[in-house]
C-alpha cells in the first residue's frame, strides 16, 4: 500500500560558526551574514520518509518555509529523491514564532491536501525549540509521535514507531495519519544522487529567478526585468524545473495568526555570550602549587 | 486566546514516571513559590495520572498550594493527547498566570501541544527565570511583573530574553538541574483538588506495546565534587587517570561533549547543554576547552578547578582556580596530595 508523505524542512544558518557580527541591533539574527545549511535533523525525517516510499510506494513533498534562499534546501531534498518541493516564502511571515509558524506550515500542509505522514526533524539548530512539530500536529489535528528511532511496522492504516527519549525507548502503535519528528540516531540520509542533481541543478523558484534577473540587468526598468523574469520562469515550467512558491494567500492563512501579529513570544533581550576573564587564581603545575591548592580546598569548606 | 489574568496562581505541570516525581518537576515547586511570592499568588500544581495522591502530598511539601490531580487509569501512562487535554481544560478554568514545565524529552513533547490549544505562548528551555516589569518598544506600554524567560539559543552562543505582553499564560519549559530543589517541608498545608476531565478516543490514539527505561547509572547531580575529563585526554585508557582522581577525592566523573564523541566515555556522563547540567560545591574539569555548551552545564558549580595545556582556553574564563600544564603530571600530583592529606 503505497503512501504520501510531507516533509517539513528547515534552511538554518549554521550556529556552530556564528560571530557577533551575525547579530542585528534589534536582537534579531543576521541570517545573510551566517553560512546556512540544511537542519542536520531534518536530513533524517527525509530519509525516513524516502525509505518509506522506496519500500511501499507512494509520494515525498517537501515543504519550507522561509525566504527565497531557502529553495536551496529543496533542490537539496529533490536531489536525495523527493518528488515535490515547495517554498513558503512571505515577507508577513517574518518574524512568527513557534505558534505562528506551525500555523503556516499547518495551512500549508492543509492546502497540498492528502497525506499519511508528515515527517519533522526533532528540533533546528538555530532555536533548539522542538516545539514547531507538536504544534503543528496539534493545529492539524493529528496524532504526535515524538523522537522516532525507528520505524518498527507499517501495515495497512496502523504504524509501530520506537521512540528514543533519552533516557528509554518505548514502542507505540497508532493509526495513520500521524505527524512524526525524527531523532539522528534514526538512521543514515543518503547522499545527493549525481543523476538528479544534474537534472535539477538548474530548477528554480519563481522569485528566485527574479532575483537573478535583477543581479544580471542592474539597470534593466521595472517592465523590463518583469519581462524577463516572465521569460524565464516560463522557460522553466516548459522544462519542468520551476520549484513552486507559495504565498500566505495561496494558502488561505489569517494575517493575524502570522508574523510578529500572531507570535504571543516576543524577543524583549539578547545578549551575545561574552568570556568573563574575571580572572582566577593561577596554581603553578607542581607538586608544591597543587598541595596549597588542595590545602585551600580544605580551608574553604569545598572539600570536607 | 486567554487575556492575563494578574490574580492568576503560578502552576508547575507535576511530571511522573510509575508513580515517581521528575526532579525537574520538584525543583519546579520551589522556583514557582519564588515567583508566587514575589507576585503575591498562590501555587498550583496539576498532576494528571493514576494513584497520585501520596504525589500530591509531596509537591505541597514542596511549596505548591493546590494540587489538581486528575487521577484516571487511562492517565497512568502518558501520551501526549491525553496529558495535553487535562492541562489545557484546567489552565482554561483556573486561568494560571505562568504555568512551567521541566524541558524533558516529556515536557518538550507535551507543552508545545498544549501551548498550541490554548494559542498562548511557549519558550523552550529556559535556563533561568525572573519577574520583572518590561516596556514595549513599539508601543511604549509597560507591562508589570512579567515573567522574564531566559534560555540559551542559537547553538548557546546567546541568550535571549523572551516575554509575553498580552497572551497569557506565560508558560514555558525548564532545563532539569538549574533550580535548587527545596527542603520538603511535611507540615506545610495546601488543597488537593480532585479535577474531572473528559477524555474521549482522540486523545487516547496511541497503543503502548513495548517500553524500556534504563536505569540512570551516573548520579552526577547529586554529586558534591565531580571530575570531569574532555578532549583533551585523548583515550579511553586515559581516562582512568580521571576515574583515580575522582575515586581519591570521593567524587563523580563527568566528562564533555569531545569525550563522549570520542568513545572515551558513556554519554551517561556528559555535563553540558545537551548533557547534564550540574552545580557542585567542586568542579574539576581536566583537558576541556570550555566550549560554551560545555559551560552553561557547569558554571553554577560554587567552585571550579581548570587544568589545561593550552593558556587561552575558554575554560579558564569559569574557573576559581587555573593550573596550565599537562594533566598527565598534574593529576597524579593531586592524588599525591589528596592521599597524603588523609
Amino acid at each position: 500500500m503505497p503512501y504520501d508523505s510531507i516533509v517539513c524542512v528547515k534552511q538554518v544558518p549554521d550556529t556552530a560558526n556564528i560571530t557577533a557580527e551575525a547579530m542585528k541591533e534589534d536582537g534579531t539574527v543576521n541570517r545573510a551574514a551566517l553560512p546556512a545549511i540544511f537542519n542536520p535533523e531534518d536530513l533524517h525525517a527525509l530519509e525516513t520518509a524516502l525509505e518509506i516510499r522506496d519500500r511501499f510506494g507512494g509520494t515525498v513533498t517537501a515543504l519550507t518555509m522561509g525566504p527565497p534562499k531557502a529553495a536551496e534546501v529543496l533542490r537539496e531534498c529533490i536531489y536525495r529523491g523527493a518528488d515535490r518541493a515547495i517554498l513558503l516564502t512571505d515577507r508577513r511571515a517574518a518574524a512568527s514564532d513557534t505558534l505562528a509558524t506551525s500555523y503556516i506550515l499547518a495551512r500549508a500542509i492543509r492546502t497540498i491536501g492528502r497525506y499519511d505522514f508528515v515527517f519533522c526533524g526533532r528540533q533546528a539548530i538555530d532555536g533548539d525549540t522542538a516545539q514547531v512539530g507538536p504544534q503543528c500536529a496539534e493545529k492539524l489535528g493529528v496524532t504526535q509521535i515524538t523522537y522516532l528511532e525507528d520505524l518498527v511496522k507499517l501495515e495497512g492504516d496502523t504504524v509501530q514507531i520506537r521512540r528514543n527519549f533519552g533516557h528509554g525507548k518505548e514502542v507505540v502503535e497508532t493509526r495513520l495519519p500521524v505527524l512524526v519528528t525524527v531523532v539522528e540516531t534514526a538512521n543514515e540520509p543518503r547522499p545527493a544522487a549525481a543523476k538528479r542533481v544534474m537534472r535539477w541543478k538548474r530548477a528554480r523558484v519563481p522569485s528566485e529567478v527574479s532575483q537573478e534577473v535583477k543581479e544580471a540587468m542592474p539597470n534593466g526598468a521595472e517592465e523590463q526585468l518583469a519581462a524577463e523574469t516572465a521569460g524565464r520562469v516560463d522557460a522553466l515550467r516548459k522544462k519542468d524545473l520551476l520549484l513552486e512558491q507559495w504565498d500566505l494567500d495561496r494558502i488561505g492563512a489569517d494575517l493575524e495568526r502570522c508574523g510578529l501579529a500572531g507570535s504571543p513570544t516576543k524577543v524583549f533581550r539578547i545578549q551575545s555570550i561574552v568570556l568573563t576573564k574575571s580572572g582566577y587564581t593561577e596554581i603553578p603545575p607542581t607538586q608544591e602549587g597543587v598541595k596549597q591548592l588542595i590545602h585551600e580546598l580544605v580551608v574553604e569548606h569545598t572539600l570536607g | 486566546m486567554i487575556e492575563p489574568n494578574r490574580k492568576g496562581e503560578v502552576w508547575v505541570f507535576a511530571e511522573q514516571e510509575d508513580g515517581a516525581l521528575h526532579d525537574v518537576s520538584m525543583e519546579l515547586c520551589g522556583k514557582a513559590a519564588d515567583l508566587g511570592a514575589r507576585l503575591g499568588v498562590k501555587t498550583g500544581a496539576v498532576l494528571p495520572g493514576h494513584n497520585v495522591k501520596e504525589m500530591a502530598g509531596r509537591l505541597i511539601a514542596l511549596g505548591i498550594d493546590t494540587v489538581y490531580t486528575t487521577d484516571d487509569a487511562r492517565l497512568a501512562h502518558f501520551q501526549t493527547g491525553s496529558y495535553a487535554r487535562v492541562i489545557s481544560t484546567l489552565v482554561e478554568k483556573h486561568r494560571p498566570q505562568i504555568v512551567l514545565y521541566g524541558a524533558t524529552a516529556m515536557g518538550r513533547d507535551l507543552a508545545p501541544r498544549v501551548a498550541s490549544t490554548i494559542q498562548a505562548g511557549m519558550t523552550a528551555d529556559c535556563t533561568d527565570l525572573d519577574i520583572s516589569d518590561v516596556t514595549d518598544p513599539k508601543t511604549k506600554l509597560v507591562h508589570a511583573n512579567l515573567l522574564l524567560q531566559i534560555r540559551p539559543a542559537f547553538g548557546g552562543n546567546i541568550i535571549a530574553t523572551i516575554v509575553n505582553y498580552d497572551r497569557w499564560p506565560q508558560m514555558a519549559t525548564v532545563r532539569e538541574g538549574v533550580m535548587p530543589m527545596r527542603e520538603p517541608d511535611y507540615t506545610r498545608t495546601g488543597r488537593i483538588v480532585p479535577e474531572a476531565v473528559e477524555l474521549d478516543e482522540t486523545v487516547l490514539a496511541l497503543k503502548l506495546i513495548e517500553r524500556h527505561i534504563e536505569p540512570r547509572k551516573v548520579n552526577l547531580k547529586g554529586a558534591r565534587v565531580i571530575v570531569s575529563g574532555g578532549g583533551g585526554i585523548g583515550s579511553k585508557e586515559n581516562f582512568k587517570l580521571i576515574y583515580d582522581l575522582a575515586g581519591a577525592i570521593g567524587g563523580a566523573v563527568g566528562a564533555s561533549r569531545a569525550a563522549v564523541d570520542g568513545g572515551y566515555i558513556g554519554k551517561e556522563h556528559q555535563v553540558g547543554q545537551t548533557g547534564t547540567t550540574v552545580r557542585p560545591a567542586l568542579y574539576i574539569a581536566v583537558a576541556i576547552s570550555g566550549a560554551i555548551q560545555h559551560r552553561a552545564g557547569m558554571e553554577e558549580s560554587a567552585k571550579v578547578v581548570a587544568v589545561n595545556i593550552d593558556r587561552n582556553a575558554p575554560i579558564f574564563s569559569v574557573a576559581h582556580y587555573g593550573i596550565v600544564g599537562d594533566y598527565r603530571q598534574v593529576l597524579p600530583m593531586m592524588i599525591k596530595s589528596l592521599r597524603e592529606r588523609v
